[in-house]
């Protein structure tokens, strides 16, 4: 049903839709609408959970891992600071292998204290080995959090799905909530295979020593490779079911002769996509929205840079010392190819700075004096800063 | 159907799967067994095989825990000796499904599992093993708020007093002028410099249904708190002191004697306590001088040291913390404890009169 709805509120539902066992959260900034919608479901007796109000996101990270690992679906979402809290056990979820599914309300980690966009807190564990889906808008949030139930029971990786904080999260969207049906029709019941069950038991979590501890993790890691098509089929089935997709690995709009792309991540896609028409570019541009940022998708990036000349990367996240994350990332998938393009990199956005639709006009602009070559934090007021910090 | 029914078909299922079957398994006779070793549960939640060292008290309490406990359980178990000697992969020492994840998370592990089985309508009991690093340290603020929930989990810590897996390091545990590695004795130090957190009082200030404190030295003890925890629908808390040759520098073959020396001399009191109050004690009929205890033991040397005056008064500090234990809790009695099995007279044989 299209429904205009806030961004945390259609999440709570989605979450709902995918009648999970136990979801178990703790308050932060902007994540906090998720969890406040999913009590006022389960108060309403609209959503039938075990839902455990924690003392800490290290607490609710364990307790989704303790419920999944006992056999049921489990949920729970957070932001920044909350995530880092999390980190140790984010780390420990993905190497049990144990599927479960966060929303992660991106906000900036402080110092300085910030609670506002960018996307530095799921960057900081993107080696964490948890797949890592971005959202556009809010349908995709929706959308993006069912289909990572599917992927990820059926990888046995756990899915983190990402949506900027405030600009997702608080905003009100014209959205369509599938009905229940076509939810159970298209994600079925969650059968952990080495589940903790008295009957059958098992030792999870052992010590693996030198002598097996690389093996582990090749298969890890290569278990990560193979869920790209596993990405993909569950977009392409979503589509079928319910007539519309998030892309896939990544999504393009624009131009496909274009010689320059503007690839970036979550909601700033859909802020680029409005400045292609009120700001309409005299060269031919297309845009590409990573979508599937872990496992990196390597193949189809370079399929959709074919051709192009120019690539400028627009991140929200900085890693200080290095510069841009995604940036440095696709310089080294690019590495290897045969006609790379240029890669061009900048931050924008950070800590919520808004990102106007004339960032288009002034991302060419750079891009044609040179200015966009060597990373920046693009939209800084450096005449804010005294001489000596510039 | 009566819970106690549904448990009983659940374990005869159990047994049946594992091979154990009711067979091999007498029914309890109606008269009293013949001896203490037909008493004993046949259930081995933690087979043999496992690496801890000799004489290792904490492996000797988590197999009495788990013998206690039956079939019918799962455990989440904090990093530790316990995680690292019972399961160097792929080999594994428990007969129960047994999950550990991090160090710090074994409530808050518990308490999702507790959640899940909540959600899937089963009875089955969730455990949460941690050592007294984990417990009353690191993970001490999961643990608060497992309890704070009020999830139907037993969390048993086994304290041997310092953090012995990382080698010996004082904890929030470690008794007062014990010497770690993190604590040694020196010209200006005498071991470790501040009290061992009183753990059981703040947990029992959760008001929880019960919590309780007991020894290895005391296997009948262990058994019916862990029965008795298993019964309560709701968060319980056991303490179990478990004495680690290695890390308190005495002979293996000495571990339970000095468990009970402990008890015996009031620095650890075996108490119960419901709901926040102090409801029953292990009396002790002959409080032990402290000294007995310490001098059996590596780690309180230093506190023997000729010459020192400083030594005489860490003593005396000790002494005195015991008999502030005997008298807080009214440990001193001169009738004797059914459950202390100290010696063949006061052994009762055919299991326990409630």
């Amino acid at each position: 049903m299209r429904q205009a709805l806030e961004g945390s509120l259609a999440v709570a539902k989605a979450v709902a839709l995918c009648r999970p066992g136990v979801v178990a959260a703790y308050p932060i900034t902007p994540q906090t609408h998720i969890v406040e919608n999913i009590s006022k479901l389960v108060a309403d007796g609209d959503l039938e959970t075990e839902l455990v109000s924690v003392e800490s996101e290290f607490s609710a990270a364990s307790v989704v891992l303790g419920a999944a690992a006992a056999g049921s679906r489990a949920y729970t979402a957070s932001s920044s600071q909350g995530i880092m809290l999390m980190a140790e056990v984010l780390f420990n979820i993905a190497g049990l292998r144990i599927p479960m599914v966060l929303t992660c309300a991106n906000r900036a980690v402080g110092a300085p204290l910030n609670i506002w966009n960018d996307q530095t807190d799921s960057m900081a564990v993107r080696d964490s080995g948890w797949i890592q889906l971005y959202c556009a808008d809010n349908q995709e949030a929706v959308d993006s959090l069912i289909q990572a139930y599917r992927i990820s029971e059926r990888t046995e990786i756990p899915v983190m799905v990402c949506m900027d904080g405030f600009i997702l999260t608080h905003t009100l969207e014209v959205i369509d909530i599938p009905d229940q049906g076509q939810v159970d029709a298209y994600l079925p019941e969650f059968r952990f295979q080495r589940r903790l069950d008295p009957s059958d038991p098992i030792s999870l979590g052992a010590l693996v020593t030198p002598e097996h501890f690389s093996e582990v993790k090749h298969s890890q890691h290569m278990a990560m490779f193979k869920a790209l098509p596993e990405i993909v089929e569950a977009d392409k089935d979503f589509e079928a079911q319910f007539g519309r997709c998030c892309g896939g690995l990544l999504t393009e709009h624009g131009d496909e002769e274009a010689t320059v792309a503007i690839l970036t991540l979550g909601s700033i896609y859909g802020t680029l996509r409005a400045a292609m028409d009120a700001h309409k570019p005299r060269k031919k541009v297309k845009l590409i929205h990573l979508r599937c940022f872990r496992p990196f998708p390597e193949a189809a990036l370079l399929a959709a840079l074919d051709g192009v000349k120019d690539l400028i990367v627009v991140e929200r996240a900085l890693s200080p010392g290095l510069g841009g994350i995604v940036g440095t990332e696709i310089k080294a998938v690019l590495s290897t190819a045969r006609k790379p393009p240029h890669v061009h990199n900048v931050a924008v956005g950070l800590g919520g700075r808004d990102v106007p639709l004339d960032i288009l006009p002034r991302l060419l602009e750079a891009l044609k004096d040179g200015t966009a070559t060597e990373f920046s934090i693009f939209d800084a007021d450096l005449s804010k800063l005294p001489e000596e910090d510039r | 159907m009566a819970s106690t029914d549904r448990n009983a078909e659940r374990l005869k299922e159990l047994r049946t799967k594992h091979g154990r079957s009711d067979a091999s398994l007498p029914e309890r006779p109606a008269e009293p067994a013949k001896d203490l070793r037909q008493a004993q549960p046949r259930f081995r939640g933690l087979e043999a095989g496992h690496r801890a060292c000799q004489g290792c008290g904490e492996a000797l309490a988590a197999r009495l825990v788990t013998e206690a406990a039956g079939p019918d359980v799962m455990i989440s178990n904090a990093t530790g000796c316990l995680e690292v000697f019972t399961t160097p992969w792929p080999q594994s020492a428990w007969r129960v499904p047994w999950i550990h994840s991090l160090f710090e998370n074994a409530a808050a592990v518990a308490s999702g599992m507790e959640a899940a089985l909540k959600a899937q309508g089963k009875s089955t009991k969730v455990l949460a093993f941690g050592g007294d690093g984990g417990t009353f340290d690191i993970g001490f603020q999961a643990l608060s708020g497992m309890l704070e929930r009020e999830h139907n989990v037993l969390y048993v810590c086994f304290d041997n007093e310092a953090y012995m897996n990382t080698g010996i390091q004082r904890s929030g545990s470690t008794p007062h002028a014990a010497r770690t590695t993190t604590s040694p004795p020196g010209k200006a130090r005498m071991g470790k410099r501040h009290l061992k957190k009183d753990l059981l009082s703040i947990i029992s200030a959760h008001h929880i249904p019960y919590g309780a404190s007991t020894s290895v030295a005391y296997p009948a003890d262990i058994r019916r708190k862990v029965r008795r925890a298993m019964e309560i629908q709701g968060p319980t808390f056991l303490l179990v002191h478990s004495p680690c040759p290695l890390g308190w520098g005495h002979d293996g073959a000495r571990t339970i004697e000095i468990a009970r020396l402990a008890v015996q001399s009031g620095l650890f009191p075996l108490v119960e306590m419901e709901r926040g109050e102090v409801t029953d004690v292990m009396p002790i009929r002959k409080p032990v001088p402290v000294a007995e205890y310490l001098k059996v033991q590596q780690r309180f040397r230093h506190l023997f040291a000729p010459d020192d005056p400083r030594a005489l008064q860490e003593r005396e500090h000790l002494q005195a913390l015991a008999d502030y234990n005997i008298e807080i809790y009214g440990l001193y009695a001169e009738e004797a404890d059914p459950l202390d099995t100290e010696g063949a007279d006061t052994v009762r044989r055919g299991g326990l009169a409630n």
